[in-house]
């Protein structure tokens, strides 16, 4: 593969992993959030076997069906279960309102470029130029974990983190090792599933997986 | 040089005006079909404006100078504008000067014209319109900006022609995905800016969902056609926008009279087939609520950001 091909495939599964965070603070349907999400795991499957072909790394490969399986295939199928157990479609009232998380989104993207500058800095290549992309994920994924009140929402929010970090892994050193993104993969698999079969007994409890109405203890 | 160029730039803006209200025949025929109806024709918009300029006109008591300006205003930068993005060709003697602030700038002041002459009557419709209006043309204007300087930046300069004549000799710049980003925040901002469906429904008179009729209401006769004739130009002008920097093909950077003839011909195409796939789309769209259009303009405001710091950041340089 040329450099010049490279970087453009590289730039072009950022920019899709880059605005499907954007995307999941813009949507309000559930259903439709868990898409994108699905779409993002692609994205990310996509840079991990852009690299593995560019630096003939072939263990790459292997990480990559597995986020690809994990990622755009388990995850949101669970997370669909979860929301067809809950009833609810939309995210009504997320703390913040959708345009200034959208802005704040922009601001969130620029700050990570500019946080990112002195690392790129260190070893200037087409994968570093992409690291604040990584970061941007990370950042959205933490204001999406604390601006909205759906459970199913706070699990995305709290995926998006994992994405970033990922893909951070990736852009900066070629990848983890295997056995430790077998070890971080089982843990997110158990995290959701928790999740899902807490957002359950919620429902069963309250009627709705509105978190902010879990104030007091019931016996 | 001269006389070839003069005369590329002269048949861009009577392009323009001619084909504006062609255009808007061409958009609610191709919807009319599609919903079913069998349309009033290709000419009746120009059957409309010929039939508005033999009425007489009236003046609302009280109306100013702005009123009686706007107008003449909206049309007169419209086909300035026409006359400076290179639509058809580059090599124009006032290429030099058509730079994106100043297009941008001439937009925005047919907009603040159309919106003083909507407050000028002093009816509540006009001074409503005027406040909606400004609420936009303010979320609208810097995304404009952006989503071209995300497109500036490969090229090195703000001047529509050097970006457009860089992209024609060099089109993987528009496969990246820093462009598709700013295409499309380009496309919802013509959408808004030119008042068409999912911002406003130009085919309405409902107070509710009014934004540009509501600013027009008090005009009748030549002024309407005027008025009629320069929202029908901005869409034509902007669709032209549009194509010229995401597929300048066929655009002439010489001043062959051959080549000149065949971007015409190729600008009027590319322009009539993105507004009966815009006509088209508008039949599945529905209007979105007013207070959700801050919404739709903070995201492609976004996007636009987002195609100018990855054009930026990812180019390396």
């Amino acid at each position: 593969m040329s450099t010049g091909l490279f970087s453009q495939l590289l730039d072009l599964a950022c920019g899709v992993f880059l605005l499907a965070a954007v995307l999941i603070l813009w949507r309000r349907e559930l259903a439709a959030i868990v898409r994108i999400f699905a779409l993002q795991g692609v994205a990310l499957a996509a840079i991990a076997v852009i690299l593995a072909v560019h630096e003939h790394h072939w263990v790459l490969l292997a990480v990559a069906a597995l986020i690809a399986a994990l990622r755009a295939g388990l995850l949101p199928h669970l997370m669909r279960r979860a929301l067809a157990a809950s009833g609810e479609s939309r995210e009504t009232q997320p703390l913040v309102n959708v345009a200034a998380s959208l802005l704040t989104a922009a601001a969130l993207t620029l700050l990570s470029y500019a946080v990112c500058q002195p690392l790129i800095r260190l070893a200037p290549s087409p994968a570093t130029r992409a690291l604040p992309v990584g970061l941007a994920v990370v950042l959205i994924g933490f204001f999406t974990l604390v601006t909205r009140r759906r459970a199913v929402s706070q699990v995305v929010g709290f995926l998006l983190l994992d994405n970033g970090t990922t893909a951070v892994a990736f852009l900066a050193t070629s990848g983890v090792p295997l056995i430790v993104e077998l070890g971080v993969s089982f843990d997110l698999l158990f995290a959701v599933l928790v999740l899902q079969i807490l957002t359950a007994r919620i429902q069963v409890a309250f009627g709705s997986t509105d978190l902010d109405d879990l104030r007091e203890l019931h016996d | 040089m001269n006389a070839l160029g003069a005369a590329a730039a002269a048949a861009q803006v009577a392009l323009v005006i001619a084909g504006a209200p062609w255009l808007a025949g061409v958009m609610r025929q191709v919807r009319a079909r599609l919903e079913g109806r069998a349309g009033a024709g290709l000419a009746q918009p120009w059957r409309d404006l010929r039939k508005l300029m033999r009425k007489q006109p009236t003046t609302p008591v009280g109306a100013g100078p702005a009123f009686r300006t706007a107008p003449l205003l909206l049309v007169a930068t419209t086909a300035v504008v026409a006359a400076l993005i290179p639509l058809a060709s580059t090599a124009t003697p006032v290429s030099g000067s058509a730079d994106l602030i100043v297009v941008v700038a001439l937009l925005a002041l047919g907009t603040v014209a159309l919106a003083l002459a909507g407050l000028d009557t002093g009816t509540a419709f006009g001074g409503m319109g005027a406040s909606r209006e400004m609420t936009i043309a303010a979320l609208v204007e810097p995304t404009i900006l952006m989503s071209v300087f995300a497109l500036s930046i490969p090229a090195g300069s703000t001047n529509l022609t050097t970006i457009v004549s860089g992209a024609a000799g060099n089109p993987a710049r528009l496969a990246s995905p820093a462009s598709l980003l700013a295409a499309f925040a380009l496309a919802v901002v013509t959408l808004a800016e030119t008042g068409r469906l999912p911002v406003d429904n130009p085919s309405t008179h409902l107070e509710l969902t009014m934004i540009h009729e509501a600013m027009i209401l008090e005009y009748s006769g030549p002024d309407l056609a005027l008025v009629e004739l320069g929202a029908q130009m901005r869409l034509t002008v902007l669709l032209g926008l549009l194509a010229s920097l995401f597929a300048p093909w066929g655009i002439a950077t010489t001043t062959h009279l051959a080549a000149l003839l065949v971007a015409l011909v190729l600008f009027a195409t590319k322009v009539t087939l993105l507004a009966a796939a815009l006509a088209a789309a508008e039949v599945f769209w529905a209007k979105v609520r007013l207070f959700k259009v801050p919404e739709l303009l903070a995201g492609s405001f976004l996007l636009a950001l987002l195609a100018v710091s990855a054009s930026f950041f990812l180019t390396g340089k």
